[in-house]
């Protein structure tokens, strides 16, 4: 059993109220159906059911945890999100399987690149894109005590760093450079880039450029004091996501700053999909998209010695 | 099971139609559709869902949903009749300083889900009876459908779940008036057989005449609760019904009456003489 199935055991026993629903997608759970008995039900290949059958037992008082593909969660059964779960802020969680780049060879049917987008577009649902399996759990575990609706991108790899603070809603951690000031550039990022993000460090430490890594976490709500204290810290802010351009973190970025009034000198870098990314083995789709370590530091070390902040205010 | 009085019903139906007649003015009301199900409504309410004012926060009540939550009016009327709201907010129709609009929201004591657009309340349903079965409630639920709402994709994805998984303790009713917004049905969408569409779907089905409180009660007396299958009720009904200057009018779907027309009409309903109706016909809401 997974860490994550422990995690869903112990609540349902801890809690009555706990529900698990699956639209036929059993992946990472298949060792709980028997454990959870009623608790557990799979609805078919039936999305919008799903939510629907899952806001209707939440406003009769039951927590209730949805899986389904990312893409077909937030897109096949996005009225029913909005209206059925959004609007009555139902005690409903969605994990979305494989969103962003880990749908590998699915192909652009499955590819869930616009999920943070349309899901932070609805009122009283949250974002969660952990990085790691530890950190998924954790979050999961936190969310699902805490009852609110939130949207949550799955990772099941394990994790590549030590996590330096506690899940909080809101409340990014710094990964990397947190010993630093004023670094030459701030990473951003969220998920699974946040894994290559790590990569990328050395990379550029070995060009003497001083890198700050920070997990974001949820994209809502949004720890908008980091990403401020970040724009006025760093040299260059870098956003790294495996999201379309539109809506992810680099628009969330680009509204702090207007929020902020604080556009003046910040120089801030997406690194986002402009389009379908080429299916195929994940490390393939990362060369070929320009995304695996090495392109992605030439491309950071790029912009940073042309955008300088320095040469901004000299001219 | 309540017993039948069937003159109250008709009285109390003959109130309700008032008050969705004085709700389509100033703004407007789907007049048409709320007439349809008004027989329904009261049936259902006055003689066979276990919940009343006084029942509504009880979690063993039975459980209604308005999926075509356009026909709201008619649901207002028997909750002011019934008293779980008071008749006087039913003039707050349409205004901020209430949450009475076109479509049902949970503000509004007695509903217990809002909906507006269509196809999302079987599978809500299908939740709330599967909750009642888990934590072993007698509650039952009943999802009211439109016939026009049985377009929807989602309400046959919704009837394979509720018959695989067996749910029954929920009753779809099917408010077949023969009409969705502008067109009949069978000139748009033919939906006939759909008897037969919800028998192959596994479920138990039934018919009756929506407009007829002794079939409406041997129908419903005659579910077959409990038995594994989920239940569907297809009631035969005459969209705008009660009101002849309106009834079967594709255009009369949506109406916005004046005053003068809106005191006609009720004076229609009555049988005391006929409406001379003067304002636009509103095809397309
Ligand atoms: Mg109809």
């Amino acid at each position: 059993m997974n860490s994550y199935e422990q995690l869903l055991l112990r609540h349902c026993q801890e809690s009555d109220e706990l529900i698990v629903l699956t639209a036929e997608n059993r992946g990472h759970l298949r060792n709980v159906p028997p454990l959870l008995g009623n608790r557990f039900i799979d609805v078919g290949i039936a999305e919008q059911t799903m939510i629907g059958m899952a806001a209707g037992m939440a406003v009769r008082g039951r927590t209730v945890v949805t899986h389904a593909l990312a893409a077909f969660l937030t897109m096949r059964a996005f009225e029913f999100i909005r209206d059925d779960v959004g609007i009555p802020n139902a005690s409903v969680l969605m994990v979305g399987m494989v969103p962003g780049l880990l749908s590998d060879g699915n192909g652009p049917t499955h590819q869930a690149i616009e999920d943070v987008a349309i899901m932070r577009g609805i009122p009283n649902i949250g974002v969660f894109c952990p990085m790691d399996i530890d950190e998924f759990v954790e979050g999961m575990d936190y969310l699902i005590t805490d009852g609110k609706p939130y949207y949550v991108r799955y990772i099941g790899l394990p994790p590549v760093a030590a996590h330096t603070e506690p899940f909080l809603p809101g409340v990014a951690e710094v990964l990397h450079g947190n010993d630093i000031s004023s670094p030459d550039v701030t990473i951003l990022s969220y998920g699974f880039m946040c894994r290559i993000a790590l990569s990328i460090i050395p990379l550029l430490e070995s060009k003497n450029i001083r890198v700050r890594l920070v997990n974001m976490r949820t994209l809502k709500p949004i720890d908008e004091w980091r990403i401020r204290h970040e724009l006025e810290d760093a040299q260059v802010v870098v956003t790294l996501e495996d999201h379309l351009l539109t809506g992810g973190l680099y628009s969330i970025v680009g509204e702090v700053l207007l929020r902020n009034h604080i556009p003046e000198h910040a120089s801030v870098f997406p690194i986002a999909l402009s389009s379908w990314f080429k299916p195929g083995r994940l490390q393939e789709v990362l060369a070929y998209e320009g995304l695996d370590p090495v392109a992605l530091a030439s491309r950071i070390e790029t912009f940073f010695s042309t955008h300088i902040k320095e040469s901004v205010v000299h001219e | 099971m309540k017993t039948l009085d069937i003159s109250s019903l008709q009285r109390t139906s003959i109130h309700v139609r008032e008050h969705i007649l004085r709700m389509s003015t100033n703004g407007g009301a789907f007049t048409g559709a709320s007439l349809s199900c008004a027989d329904l409504l009261v049936y259902l309410y006055k003689s066979f869902l276990r919940v009343d004012p006084a029942s509504v926060g009880n979690d063993a009540r039975d459980l209604l949903l308005l999926s075509k939550g356009h026909d709201v009016p008619a649901l207002y009327g028997v909750f002011a009749e019934l008293g779980f709201i008071d008749p006087d907010r039913l003039a707050n129709h349409l205004s901020t300083r209430d949450s009475i609009y076109w479509h049902p929201n949970r503000e509004i004591p007695g509903v217990e889900f809002h909906s507006g657009s269509l196809g999302h309340l079987l599978s809500v349903g299908i939740g709330m009876a599967i909750d009642a079965r888990m934590r072993k409630l007698a509650s039952r639920v009943v999802v009211v459908v439109g016939d026009g709402e049985l377009n929807e994709g989602s309400i046959w994805e919704a009837c394979l779940t509720a018959a695989a998984h067996k749910v029954d303790n929920l009753i779809v009713v099917v408010d077949r008036n023969g009409f969705q917004a502008n067109m009949r049905t069978e000139e748009l969408i033919p939906l006939e057989p759909i008897a037969d569409k919800f028998r192959a779907f596994g479920w138990l089905v039934h018919e009756a005449d929506g407009h007829d409180y002794d079939d409406l009660h041997q129908t419903f007396s005659s579910l077959l609760l409990g038995c594994g299958k989920p239940n569907v009720v297809i009631a035969m009904t005459q969209r705008g019904k009660g009101v002849p200057s309106i009834a079967e009018r594709a255009d009369r779907w949506f109406c916005d009456f004046s005053l003068r027309e809106v005191v006609e009409l009720v004076d229609e309903l009555n049988g005391r003489s006929t409406a001379e109706l003067s304002s636009d016909t509103l095809v397309v809401r």
